[in-house]
């Protein structure tokens, strides 16, 4: 494990790499869900506010 | 089937979140095989060691951000030419994560330069016009939020996108126009690959991971732009006349 950890002397560069890559894409995914939750939110804010006859 | 009515947002707007969740675990299960050939199938390069394996995400995003940029690029120009809102919403919606794949091409790009090249960042070709579509893909997404108007902004980011596209031929073809740093293609479509079969193998299930995911993000993200635009223009539907202004 910690031979595969350790990337042949090159495991600083090859984990930061993934590393940086999955958290970027975490946090895409996060900041994506919260943008889904606020629109979500929004919309049927407004149309409990105003229903349509 | 009438492809054209699936133009009109109301339409599209299940369809999106119909297909989303397929591509996304699609995208997560091409993420797991693409990994476990590129970390247990793929053997030790004998030149660069271990530290080749960044090319498994570095290749794709690299891939992806020029990808993406000219699917952006259609999109802006099917909005100017055909007015349609659909086409500016897909835009829009694609910009962050072109923005996103860009980063990490350039990330992975550093910590793959350093041991191999012995530097983290040069003014090379390559890297130079990678970082300009970084850039690129920020000014889209600025122009986009100082504009308040979504039509004036649709029209605005449909140009800067479509005058920036010159700037991907330029990154494909640097490392030909340019004898800097960063080497040639490892793959064309022209030629044999310059790499083994089982490493390529690895680096195209990534870049098909990488497709998969953009589409799952970019379909979910034109539902919310979708729905914050039908908010905006109830807000300042015809009702909401400024005094004074009139």
């Amino acid at each position: 494990m910690s031979n595969f950890l350790a990337m042949g002397g090159y495991g600083f560069y090859v984990w930061m790499s993934y590393g940086v890559t999955a958290l970027a894409i975490v946090a895409e995914l996060l900041a994506l869900r919260a943008r889904h939750r606020a629109a979500t939110r929004a919309f049927v804010h407004d149309r409990n506010e105003s229903p349509t006859p | 089937m009438n492809l054209y009515r699936y133009s009109s947002p109301a339409a599209f707007y299940p369809i999106a979140g119909r297909l989303a969740p397929w591509f996304g675990w699609s995208a997560g299960l091409l993420a797991a095989i693409g990994l476990w050939i590129g970390f247990a199938k793929a053997p030790t390069d004998f030149q660069q060691g271990e530290a080749y394996r960044i090319i498994f995400i570095h290749v794709p995003a690299a891939w992806m951000s020029m990808f993406i940029y000219m699917v952006m690029a259609f999109w802006g120009a099917m909005a100017l030419a055909f007015n349609t809102r659909l086409s500016a919403m897909m835009a829009q919606a694609l910009a962050p994560t072109g923005a996103l794949m860009t980063f990490i091409a350039l990330w992975t790009g550093a910590f793959w330069g350093r041991p191999t090249w012995g530097t983290y960042w040069a003014w090379d070709a390559r890297m130079t016009s990678e970082l300009i579509l970084l850039f690129l893909y920020f000014g889209v997404i600025a122009l986009r939020n100082a504009i308040d108007d979504d039509r004036r902004a649709d029209r605005a980011c449909s140009v800067l996108a479509l005058v920036g596209a010159v700037n991907v031929p330029i990154i494909y073809f640097s490392v030909q126009w340019w004898n800097t740093l960063h080497q040639g293609s490892s793959i064309s479509l022209t030629a044999a690959p310059k790499m083994a079969t089982i490493m390529l193998s690895g680096m195209l299930v990534m870049a098909l991971a990488a497709w998969f995911y953009t589409v799952a993000v970019a379909l979910v993200r034109v539902r919310c732009i979708m729905r914050e635009r039908q908010r905006g223009a109830r807000q300042l539907g015809p009702t909401t006349v400024v005094p004074g202004l009139a």
